[in-house]
């Protein structure tokens, strides 16, 4: 992809910087959850977001408070851009009552209903007929809004993401499928798992628009949402977007990552979409040493918070270990 | 009146969709078909493609979408066409509707109500014929029923509409054709309580769906042979109703369980250990069971009869029961 400085900013600057923010809080927050992981405060699964943040951001900025998100495990960074406070995300993967899913799903189960933020599914595909559903229900009900449904290059070889594809495409129905392709299925390589790698001609032999985006560049995701989310919302019918992008750690905390080569890592990293991100605005003059500082001063405050409010958190008392069950 | 079982399940789905517009039916072939077992015939024709929807043979997608819908506030009923079939969407069963509601912090409630076909006796082999209800009463977090006459196929669904939780309903095939009295009227049916379908004081023959009838016809052989056996339908498989059930063999004394589903790690074996568990010391003789042959359902009359618990079967166990050396 080439990159062209344009000499206008395509960006008002307070937008900008707003962007900048969200991506900052989440690579903030999974290094800080990664440290924690190995302090022993986060257990179990731990999956990290890190090299992939244009893409929440950006999708999310473009979306409305009452469109509905699904997302997988990896889905910090959405919970993080949806506006589910840093302090209810650290606390449940803490295991902690003021979780935003009170500690019984942890960092791969993320919930927030008020936000319609409609978790984190763990099997892989899992998500796309819930994302179908939610959909369903707004159509019927005659609602103009979109249900966003993240996944994995992984997913694309479940039947389940070809059912659901079908099925939205078949109805007609206001989905806004988003695909990232960091090239991995755990470790198992996109040309390893794939017959046909470029993952968007999927969706078009289901007679939907599709469209693939560089998902390390902020502002084309952004764009390129807004648009499928217009049409989507329009009652045009599903879209897809595939978002090309890159996981930069590895796949969970116990990964030793033997798949893939320290080339290949340092090849992505040199298209870290934050590093990118600062250099474009630096470019247009939207960003100085100063506003970098502060907003990174900021994010460290917000992150030592969420930090002390999942320290502080109450743990769930036992009695309640069946509390909603059935 | 007299109704069949099939007449029941669509008297509920029509008065269902009549008295909540968030009702809507989905599966293979509910539309235009009539479904599989025609148990929504002329239903497409009244409510329409919206309500009453064709879905492609996608059972993980549209049990997923039955979940979602759930969750964007309608009131799904999903027809799967049989139990076999439903192993394909198994992974929306287990990993999402049962889950969701606990895993969100009770957040979510997936109010989903899930209806399909179980059982064997058709001729129908080994991918149409078996009893896997007994596994999704494995699962906390979803509620299964088997309705055994006409009343509890219209008033289950009913009532499954009122749950806040998902609801999975087996309709014991071989009983679509099966007359009984239905009262049209009835609304939701009691779904917490087993059922004493026929008072006796020797032996408690505890069944479910289909089996309930075979065990009322051994009850009425057992009552010429001078044994008076009390018959017991579970109505709930899960939850079991634990207190009808022991209330029973405490009584009698005696236990047999008749499941159409295999013998190992069955709902009979559940069952059975409940009463081990919460009545040993009332008990004249061990609890014994009538299962399934453990072979895939085969096609030939005599082999499937063979394979399934009949009549004399229970007959059998009863009589050996009774006869036992502290009986």
């Amino acid at each position: 992809m080439a990159t062209t400085v344009a000499r206008a900013p395509a960006v008002a600057r307070d937008h900008a910087l707003a962007l900048l923010r969200e991506m900052l809080r989440i690579r903030r927050f999974e290094e800080k959850a990664a440290e924690l992981y190995s302090d022993g405060k986060i257990r179990g699964f731990l999956h990290l977001y890190i090299g992939e943040e244009a893409i929440a951001v950006g999708a999310l900025q473009a979306l409305s408070a009452d469109d509905a998100i699904v997302a997988t495990y990896r889905e910090h960074g959405h919970a993080l851009a949806r506006g589910i406070p840093a302090g209810a995300i650290m606390a449940e993967m803490y295991g902690k009552a003021n979780g935003c899913s009170r500690g019984r799903g942890g960092s791969m189960h993320l919930f927030d209903v008020s936000r319609r933020f409609y978790g984190g599914y763990a099997i892989v595909g899992g998500g796309l007929p819930i994302a179908v559903g939610l959909a369903l229900a707004d159509k019927l009900q005659g609602r103009a809004r979109v249900t966003a449904c993240f996944f994995g290059d992984g997913a694309v070889a479940e039947g389940e993401f070809h059912e659901s594809l079908n099925l939205a495409a078949l109805w007609k129905l206001p989905v806004l499928f988003l695909c990232e392709n960091n090239r991995y299925a755990m470790g198992t390589a996109l040309e390893r798992h794939q017959s046909q790698p470029d993952v968007h001609l999927k969706a078009e032999s289901y007679r939907m628009p599709a469209e693939q985006v560089d998902g390390m560049d902020v502002l084309a995701v952004e764009e390129a949402t807004r648009r499928a989310a217009e049409a989507v919302r329009r009652g045009d019918g599903p879209r897809f977007l595939e978002l090309l992008t890159y996981r930069f750690r590895a796949h969970s905390m116990y990964d030793p990552e033997l798949y893939r080569t320290k080339e290949e890592v340092a090849h992505w990293t040199e298209r870290d979409p934050i590093a990118l991100f600062e250099t474009r605005l630096r470019g247009w003059d939207l960003l100085r040493d100063a506003d970098l500082a502060a907003l990174e001063r900021d994010v460290d405050t917000e992150i030592a918070a969420a930090v002390a409010d999942a320290d502080r958190g109450p743990w769930e008392p036992v009695a309640d270990l069946l509390k909603d069950v059935q | 009146m007299k109704a069949t079982y099939r007449e029941a399940v669509r008297s509920a789905l029509r008065d269902a969709l009549l008295s909540d517009p968030r009702v809507f039916l989905m599966g293979e072939d509910v539309g235009r078909y009539g479904g599989a077992y025609a148990c929504s015939h002329g239903l497409l024709e009244e409510f329409g493609p919206d309500r009453i929807r064709d879905t492609p043979l996608s059972e993980s997608a549209f049990l997923g979408a039955g979940i979602g819908a759930a969750l964007g506030g309608m009131r799904p009923i999903v027809e799967v066409m049989t139990v076999n079939f439903s192993l394909l969407c198994l992974d929306q069963v287990v990993n999402n509707a049962a889950t969701l509601r606990h895993m969100s912090g009770g957040q979510l409630s997936v109010p989903l109500v899930v209806r399909m076909a179980t059982g064997a006796g058709r001729q129908l082999a080994a991918q149409h014929s078996h009893s896997l209800e007994g596994w999704y009463a494995h699962i906390p977090g979803i509620k299964a029923l088997a309705p055994a006459t006409a009343d509890d196929a219209r008033g289950m669904l009913l009532a499954a509409l009122r749950e806040p939780g998902p609801v999975f309903i087996f309709e014991h095939a071989a009983l679509y054709p099966v007359e009984g009295e239905l009262d049209p009227a009835a609304g939701a049916a009691d779904i917490t309580h087993a059922a004493v379908r026929r008072p006796g004081t020797q032996v408690s023959v505890i069944a479910y769906g289909g089996s309930v009838s075979k065990a009322l016809d051994a009850a009425q052989q057992l009552a010429g042979l001078g044994i008076d056996a009390e018959v017991i339908d579970l109505r709930s498989l899960r939850p079991l109703d634990d207190a009808t059930i022991l209330a029973s063999v405490r009584r009698t004394r005696r236990a047999v369980v008749v499941d159409e589903a295999w013998r190992s790690g069955s709902l009979a074996g559940e069952v059975s250990a409940r009463i081990m568990e919460g009545a040993f010391y009332d008990l004249d003789a061990p609890v014994a069971r009538v299962c399934s042959a453990e072979v895939p359902i085969p096609y030939a009359k005599h082999l499937e009869d063979a394979a399934l618990p009949q009549v004399a079967g229970i007959v059998r166990a009863v009589q050996d029961l009774v006869g036992s050396p502290r009986g």
